[in-house]
Order: structure tokens, then C-alpha cells, then sequence
């Protein structure tokens, strides 16, 4: 039967994935299988989006799935289906079976190491289920577009302003006897606006997300902050091809360490597909700059007592003083390069720079003269040789000093050396998403413009 | 026509016992005053993928994934909610989530179910692509695939090939009761490798697959070329300098260069963003977009594409729509929504990446036609430039027309010729701009191999480029060196 749409997962919910993951394990056993792993989810929620002061779109849903992997000694084979019956789990398992009959033993396949399983759960506070009726979230929608309109006349047009709520639970049970339960909430506000006209038409948004609704901005904030956000880039000229010190805004600094995570990512390693093989020990970094994991901050984004292999997560440092400490595996890379998981099967948890310096403005100023990067474009970026080339949107810097914004250009470099020429840090945490980073001014790039 | 109307209902309505009166009942919960428009859309997707790493096939993968998604529209407004249980009670709980737009009640008259009355044409096959070779036979292609790449050079260190493939069923009820249906396989083969040499590694892919069985990657040699030309393209750029940063004058070659297109304009021309007034192109119709040389297309109806389409997942027929005509900008690709709203047609652009999202105008083939020149005359005409071959991806911000997009083999050109490849080269430039500095226009216009994905506000779809050797005169490259 179906279920209604306003359904509070409870432990009515919780004991139906159970069931779904016991059975789905005790099939796979008796079709031979001599492990399995099952992660198994169900998450519903709603959004709204408004535009021009009128709803635009109301969204429902509600989303299941079960994942299912065997092995056959060092074979394996993954299913998955959105099909809890019990026919459909049962065809789900013998086409996982049939799959790992024709692939090949690898020797480093199999399930994380029973000693490293996670054995205790604290509570890291992630479920804050929102009683949000449609029509409130429509007027929070609308207040925020009408924060942004009302702040400056020169916003010209509205992509629209959307409220998201969303719940979920996960499973994790393995063969070994783990199971590992996961309640968690995700609510956000946005708002996306146009600024001027014709051929000088600019767009921006902004928007916050927290596992509490009670932690989220004010909706009119948000409004207003992509206002700002978008007015800023109206009038933007071209900029001199140079050679330049460049900050990243918080919100893109995090694609940077996006790229170290992949660098040092144990199937980069494996592959020799990273130019940052052999690094460990060694100072790629200048020495003030720490990067580290802290998967157990309460409410936060990247928070998880355990990561998708079930192996427990604790605090520890991946770069310290400057130098490399330590890689990003899962079990089977660790196998494969001789160390140990790092608990990073699935990502990293709140991967953390700390910051060395003060805000934003502080950057500006000891930059001197130089781009800020607000938004970035593009896929230039090759891991394995560290060459990296993206399009951008900012602001020219002089006297320590915004100027005006720039845009149509370029900034290049090698990761190895942006990574040597991380300046300085600042101290504008975002806190919205997994990676936190203040702005990163980055000593010397290439920017390619007229 | 009828056999694809009983494979969607073997395999998406009778398993769940759910008929026709069902699901007039529900269309008929969604019809109202207010409500313009409301669709249901059913989905069956079978799919695969097999992948080969480190000299093993170390893992596979499958699934099913079957859902319906329902929608009303009333004016600018959608009301939108899925589940995967196709099942009556939750299609009238996802119906009565979507019809929340409208204040007023539903007609709750039971609408009679039929049949599209005019004739689908079809442009591409409609059997499972999965099962037409053994996993015997997929493992050992794979594996033939990466011998292939590693005796072509001894210097290749890494080979990793992957094969996938979807069988994609799904059948549309509009509100007026009208059904639709469609069969797509996809299938898709790709290598990357990297070499090695004194120290440096480089990397290059290929690969290619279209809207057809996994047979085609087994046909004159298909998938031991993909495993040749990857390795070429690394090879290349183990020898590559660095690009110098700054405008010139640049030629793009043929295929898949195409989503200089995609990015620079094709975004830009989809209804949505023009109806809303934030496209660049906005309002357009009518004048001058491009240099005369430029016909651009949209084409859905290309056999066995990658991007083609027999119905968009509205239900309506896909066509060859025109987007620019020497240089003049003609009309704009639309979904039922926007067409409806701008007073247009639609254009069989309206798509979703699965039931769980919501349709809107979407690319399905776009490509440039031929012009006139020998490629070779295009490349001698540049005194110092730059030759871009192969593309790894590329953005748009359509509001700024601002674009993007990354080189993966590129060189110099001095004195019309082809001299050293350079890495790491990063187009950059101005939508509405970019096709006025088109100068010299290629007589090989030529389709990519079938590897494109687009994305726009999170959803992925399938989508083919297309365009003949280009010569741009004074575009922006981002390069390292000054």
C-alpha cells in the first residue's frame, strides 16, 4: 500500500529497511554469495520555487532504493533496485550473482576489515524534520523574492526564490553483522536574480542550507544578499591578459580542495593517476596551512559516525604544517596500496582549512592589487598532470581596494604551484556544505583576457 | 506502432495490475478549470554497465528503475510528484500533490485512454540492447579492448574501459487522454588510458555509442579504434608545451568541437530561459546572430543518435528545427510549457532525465552545416593560431552569454601550418559574439561519436553535436604561458 506524503519516519520506517536489508542478505547467502553489503534509503520531502511574486512550481517526493553487492570469494557483482517486494528483491540479488559470476578476482574486493567497523554511534544531532505546510513555504518563498526586488530597482528580472525541505533515512548492513542507521534533514532557501538589461545582463544567487530549519538565514537575507551578489557584476569589463595574485571566495575556494581530495584520492593513487603521487611526508603546502577532517561536528553537512563501508570516522589531519599527511581511501584502495582505510569510502566528512588570516576585506587589502574570483566555469581541470584552466567572474582589485567587476577571462596554472602559493586563508568560514573554507588568495596565476 | 504500445504495457503497466479506467480516474482527479495542461509519464529502465580497471573486469553493475511522475500546469504554474509505485493509490496521492496549484476542485470525469491517433516515425530500433551479446561476450570485449590500447605503445601504463547500456521504456498520458509511447536503448563504450614517459604522465579518451545495440561497437573494428585513438590523443600530449594565454585567431576541427554550439548558443535559444527575458538571446527572432556563413539546427529525428528522439518525453515528435539561417536567428526549441506560453509551437525539445523530474526544453542533436573550404585551407589561412581538435567539456552563464570550454587536443599554427601541441587550452568567449567572428567554414561537417551528456539545472540528458572545420577570428585562450 502506499503511504501518505506527510509520513514521519519513525521506527515503523527504520524496521521496514531492516527487514528489506535481513532478507536481501539472507537471499544472497543462499544463493552462495560468501559476503554481501546492502545500503538501502527512503527520503521524501517537498519544494517550492516563485517567480515574479507567483508560484512557479510545487514538487513532492518521495524516493527509495536498495543497493545490493556480492561476492563470490574476490568477485563481485552490484544491483539496485527501487523495488522493496520480495520477487524483486530476489531477481536484484541473482542478477548481482550473475554479474559477479563473469567478472574477475581481484584480490583487494571485498568488505571493509571487521576491526575498523564502526562499533559506537554517537547521536550527531543531523534529523530536524521541518512541519512545513506548502502554503507557508510559498509565503517564505515569496517574502524572500520580494526582499531582493524591494532592496534595489536595478534588479531587472527573477529567476525565482525556492524553499526545500528533505528527510531521509539510511541503512548500512553488511554481511560481517554491521548495520548502521542514518536519520538526516536538509533544508534550504535560495534565491536567483537577473541585474540590468540588454547585453549587460548579469545573473547571481545565494542561498543557505542547514539540517535545522531554526539555523537557516531569514528568507529577506537571503533575498537581499543575492541582490548584492548580482548588482555587483552589472558593468563588468574586460581584463588584461597578466600575471596576478587571485582570492577565491569561500563559496568556489572549495572546489580547490576539491581537487587536492582528488589528487590524494586512494584510485588516483592506485591508477598513478595524479600529480601528486608520492607525496606523503612531503610539503606541498606552505607551512601554515592545516587541512583536516572533523566528521563529528553536530548538525553539520559532512557529519557521519561512519562512512559507506561502515568503518568508523574519527577527527585527523590530512596536511599539517605545509605538509601531506595523509591520503583519502576506501578499503579497497587501501588494499590495493598496502595502508589502511582512511574512512573515506563515499567522501570526506567536513574537510576543514583553517584560517590564517582575517575576512575577505583583510585579503583585499594585503593582496593590494589583483582579481577576487566570485564564480567559476568550465571542467579545466587534469588531475593527473595538476594543469589547470578555468573561466571566471570577479573583481578587479587596486590599492587594496575593489574597483569594478571583470569577467570573459581565464586563470590558469599548475595545481602543484597554486597549492605552493596559498597566501593566505581568510577567516569567512561557509559553512553551508561539506568542504569549509574562507577565501584563499593564491600568490601568482595566470589570467588570460584581451 | 502497436508493438511498441504493448512492450510499455507488458512491461510497465501489467505487472502492477494497473489499466486504463485507472488511469483515466486519475487524469480526471487532475483535470480542472484552472488546470491547462497535465501529463502522466511512466518509465521502465533496465540498465548496465561493466568495467574493466587495472587489467581486471573487477566490477558490474545493474538495475531497474521504474516509476511514473505526474504534472499539471495551470498558466506559468506546475504542480510536480513522483512515486515509484505504480500503483492507483499513490498515483492519485502524487496527483492530488500536483493539482495544489489549482484552487478549484477536479472534474473527476473518468478520461477515455487512446491511442496517439497519427503515425510515429521511429529512428531507432526498439529490442533490448542489452541482451543481444552474451556477458561472456561483453567481458571479452572489454577485455580485448584494453590489449588493444596496450599494444599500440609500450608507453601506455593504464587502461580503463567501460560499457553501459540502458533499455528505456516510457509511455506519456496527456490529460485529453492521449497516449504515447516510446522504446530507447542507449548504449555507450569508453577508454582512457595514460603514458608514461621519462617521468611524465598524460592521459587521453575515446569512445562513442549512440541509440542503437552493444553490436555496434563489434562492427568494423569500432571499439579497437576508440582504444587507438586514445592512445594517440595521450601520446599527443606527452609531447605538448604550454598554451600561450590570450586572443587569437583559432580553428576548431570537425564533430564534436560542435559543443562550442551547445554552449555558446544552443543553451541560450532553449524557450524557458527566453520567455523568462534571461537569455542573452532573448527576444532576438529576427536579426543577426552569426556570421552569413552559419545554419544551425536542432535535429531529433537523426538515426540512431545519441541525442535522438522519436517523441520528446511530452509525447511529441521530434523534428529538425532551424535555429539559425545564414547568420539570422530563427526560432527558439521548445517544450509544451513555453511554446504554450510564448505563443509558439513546440518543437519535440521537451525533456526530463527520468520521471522524477520535471520536462523543459532540452538540445537533442545540434549541429552547424557545411561550408565551403577545404580544411586545409582553413589551417593555412592562419598566420599564428590556435588548432583545437578535441574537447573535454564546456559551461555557459546563458544570462551573461559568457562560455567556456577546455581543449584535451590542441596545437599551434604558425605560418599555416601545423607546428607543436599545446595543453591546457581553455576557450573562452561571448555567446551572441562568438559566431559573427566565424570567417571560413569547413565542407566536413561531421557528427561526434556519440559521447555527450548535458546538463542543466541537475538533470542529465543524452545529447549529439555536430560542425564542420571553423575558423574564429580573435577569441580568448586561457593558457599558462605569457
Amino acid at each position: 500500500m502506499s503511504e501518505s506524503w506527510n509520513l514521519k519516519p519513525g521506527n515503523q520506517t527504520e524496521n521496514t529497511l531492516l527487514d528489506v536489508t535481513e532478507l536481501a542478505l539472507e537471499i544472497a547467502k543462499s544463493f552462495g554469495a560468501t559476503m554481501a553489503e546492502m545500503s538501502i534509503g527512503k527520503g521524501q520531502g517537498m519544494s517550492v520555487t516563485v517567480r515574479n511574486g507567483d508560484v512557479e512550481t510545487v514538487e513532492r517526493n518521495r524516493d527509495k532504493s536498495l543497493a545490493i553487492s556480492v561476492y563470490f570469494g574476490h568477485r563481485n557483482g552490484t544491483a539496485t533496485t527501487t523495488d522493496f517486494s520480495r520477487s524483486a528483491i530476489e531477481s536484484s540479488v541473482r542478477s548481482a550473482c550473475n554479474i559477479a559470476k563473469y567478472t574477475e578476482e581481484d584480490e583487494y574486493n571485498g568488505l571493509a576489515d571487521v576491526e575498523l567497523l564502526a562499533t559506537e554511534f554517537p547521536d550527531l544531532d543531523l534529523y530536524h524534520p521541518w512541519e512545513l505546510e506548502m502554503e507557508e513555504a510559498i509565503d517564505m518563498a515569496l517574502r524572500c523574492e520580494s526582499a531582493a526586488f524591494s532592496s534595489d530597482s536595478r534588479v531587472s528580472n527573477t529567476e525565482g526564490a525556492s524553499i526545500s525541505s528533505h528527510t531521509g533515512i539510511d541503512l548500512y548492513a553488511n554481511s560481517h553483522g554491521f548495520r548502521g542507521l542514518s536519520r538526516s534533514s536538509r533544508h534550504s532557501v535560495g534565491c536567483s536574480l537577473i541585474g540590468g538589461e540588454g547585453n549587460d545582463m548579469q545573473r547571481d544567487y545565494w542561498y543557505d542550507s542547514k539540517r535545522d530549519a531554526k539555523d537557516l538565514l531569514t528568507v529577506e537575507s537571503v533575498g537581499k544578499e543575492a541582490a548584492n551578489r548580482t548588482l555587483r557584476r552589472l558593468g563588468a569589463r574586460k581584463i588584461k591578459t597578466g600575471k596576478y595574485p587571485v582570492i577565491y571566495e569561500p563559496s568556489i575556494a572549495s572546489s580547490l580542495l576539491g581537487h587536492l581530495v582528488s589528487a590524494i584520492s586512494g584510485s588516483s593513487l592506485y591508477r598513478k593517476a595524479s600529480f601528486l603521487l608520492d607525496q606523503k611526508g612531503e610539503q606541498i603546502f606552505p607551512d601554515n596551512v592545516r587541512i583536516h577532517e572533523q566528521p563529528h561536528i553536530l548538525k553539520a553537512s559532512g557529519s557521519s559516525a561512519f562512512d559507506s563501508e561502515g568503518i568508523a570516522t574519527s577527527p585527523r589531519d590530512i596536511v599539517n604544517n605545509g605538509v601531506l599527511e595523509d591520503y583519502v581511501l576506501s578499503s579497497y584502495s587501501a588494499r590495493k596500496l598496502g595502508l589502511v582505510s582512511t574512512a573515506n569510502a563515499g567522501g570526506t566528512h567536513n574537510l576543514t582549512i583553517d584560517s590564517t588570516d582575517g575576512g575577505l576585506d583583510e585579503l583585499i587589502r594585503s593582496m593590494g592589487r589583483g582579481l577576487v574570483v566570485s564564480e567559476l566555469i568550465g571542467f579545466g581541470v587534469n588531475t593527473v598532470t595538476g594543469d589547470y584552466s578555468r573561466g571566471a567572474f570577479g573583481f578587479w582589485v587596486e590599492n587594496g581596494e575593489i574597483q569594478y567587476p571583470v569577467q570573459e577571462f581565464t586563470i590558469a596554472g599548475n595545481l602543484t604551484d597554486m597549492f605552493r602559493g596559498f597566501a593566505a586563508i581568510g577567516s569567512d568560514v561557509d559553512l553551508r556544505g561539506s568542504t569549509r573554507t574562507g577565501s584563499i588568495l593564491i600568490d601568482n596565476m595566470t589570467v588570460a583576457g584581451e | 506502432m502497436s508493438d511498441h504500445f504493448s512492450v510499455a504495457r507488458r512491461l510497465l503497466l501489467e505487472p502492477t495490475g494497473l489499466d486504463d479506467q485507472q488511469i483515466g480516474k486519475t487524469l480526471g482527479l487532475l483535470n480542472g478549470a484552472e488546470i491547462d495542461y497535465a501529463d502522466l509519464y511512466f518509465q521502465y529502465s533496465r540498465h548496465e554497465s561493466w568495467s574493466l580497471d587495472e587489467g581486471t573486469v573487477k566490477s558490474g553493475s545493474c538495475g531497474i528503475e521504474q516509476g511514473v511522475g505526474i504534472r499539471a500546469v495551470s498558466q506559468d504554474k506546475t504542480g510536480f510528484a513522483y512515486s515509484d509505485e505504480i500503483i492507483l493509490p499513490a498515483l492519485m496521492d502524487a496527483a492530488r500533490a500536483a493539482r495544489s496549484i489549482a484552487k478549484s476542485g477536479s472534474d473527476n470525469d473518468i478520461v477515455q485512454i487512446k491511442a496517439h491517433s497519427s503515425e510515429v516515425k521511429r529512428f531507432y530500433p526498439t529490442h533490448n540492447p542489452l541482451d543481444v551479446i552474451s556477458d561472456d561476450e561483453k567481458v571479452s570485449l572489454i577485455k580485448e579492448v584494453e590489449q588493444v590500447a596496450r599494444d599500440t605503445d609500450q608507453r601506455v601504463s593504464q587502461v580503463s574501459v567501460s560499457l553501459a547500456g540502458v533499455h528505456d521504456v516510457i509511455l506519456v498520458v496527456r490529460s485529453n487522454g492521449e497516449m504515447a509511447v516510446d522504446i530507447r536503448p542507449l548504449v555507450r563504450m569508453n577508454v582512457s588510458v595514460i603514458v608514461d614517459s621519462k617521468g611524465r604522465r598524460e592521459q587521453g579518451s575515446a569512445g562513442g555509442g549512440g541509440r542503437t545495440d552493444y553490436k555496434c561497437f563489434l562492427e568494423n573494428g569500432c571499439a579497437h579504434e576508440y582504444a587507438r585513438e586514445a592512445v594517440r590523443q595521450a601520446l599527443v600530449n606527452l609531447e605538448a608545451v604550454d598554451t600561450p594565454a590570450g586572443e587569437m585567431n583559432v580553428v576548431l576541427g570537425p564533430g564534436w568541437p560542435g559543443i562550442l554550439l551547445h554552449e555558446a548558443i544552443g543553451h541560450g535559444l532553449e524557450g524557458d530561459f527566453n520567455r523568462k527575458g534571461s537569455s542573452v538571446f532573448s527576444g532576438r527572432i529576427g536579426e543577426r546572430v552569426a556570421s552569413e556563413l552559419c545554419t544551425v539546427v536542432d535535429d531529433g529525428t537523426l538515426g540512431g543518435r545519441r541525442g535522438s528522439l522519436s517523441i520528446d518525453d511530452e509525447g511529441e515528435p521530434t523534428q529538425n528545427t532551424v535555429l539559425i539561417e545564414k547568420g539570422i536567428l530563427k526560432g527558439y526549441m521548445q517544450d509544451q510549457l513555453n511554446a504554450r506560453l510564448m505563443g509558439m509551437q513546440p518543437t519535440g525539445n521537451g525533456r526530463r532525465e527520468s520521471y522524477a523530474h520535471l520536462p523543459m526544453p532540452r538540445m537533442t542533436n545540434t549541429y552547424m552545416h557545411s561550408g565551403n573550404h577545404d580544411p586545409e585551407e582553413i589551417i593555412q589561412s592562419i598566420d599564428k593560431g590556435l588548432y583545437a581538435v578535441n574537447f573535454g567539456g564546456g559551461q555557459v552563464d546563458i544570462t551573461s552569454g559568457k562560455f567556456v570550454f577546455t581543449a584535451s587536443e590542441a596545437y599551434m599554427v604558425e605560418k599555416g601550418k601545423i607546428t607543436m601541441p599545446v595543453k591546457g587550452a581553455t576557450l573562452i568567449g561571448n555567446g551572441p559574439d562568438v559566431l559573427n567572428r566565424v570567417s571560413m567554414l569547413g565542407n566536413d561537417m561531421k557528427l561526434d561519436s556519440g559521447v555527450g551528456s548535458c546538463g542543466k539545472e541537475g538533470q542529465s540528458v543524452p545529447v549529439g553535436v555536430g560542425q564542420p572545420t571553423m575558423r574564429i577570428d580573435g577569441l580568448t585562450v586561457g593558457g599558462v604561458s605569457l
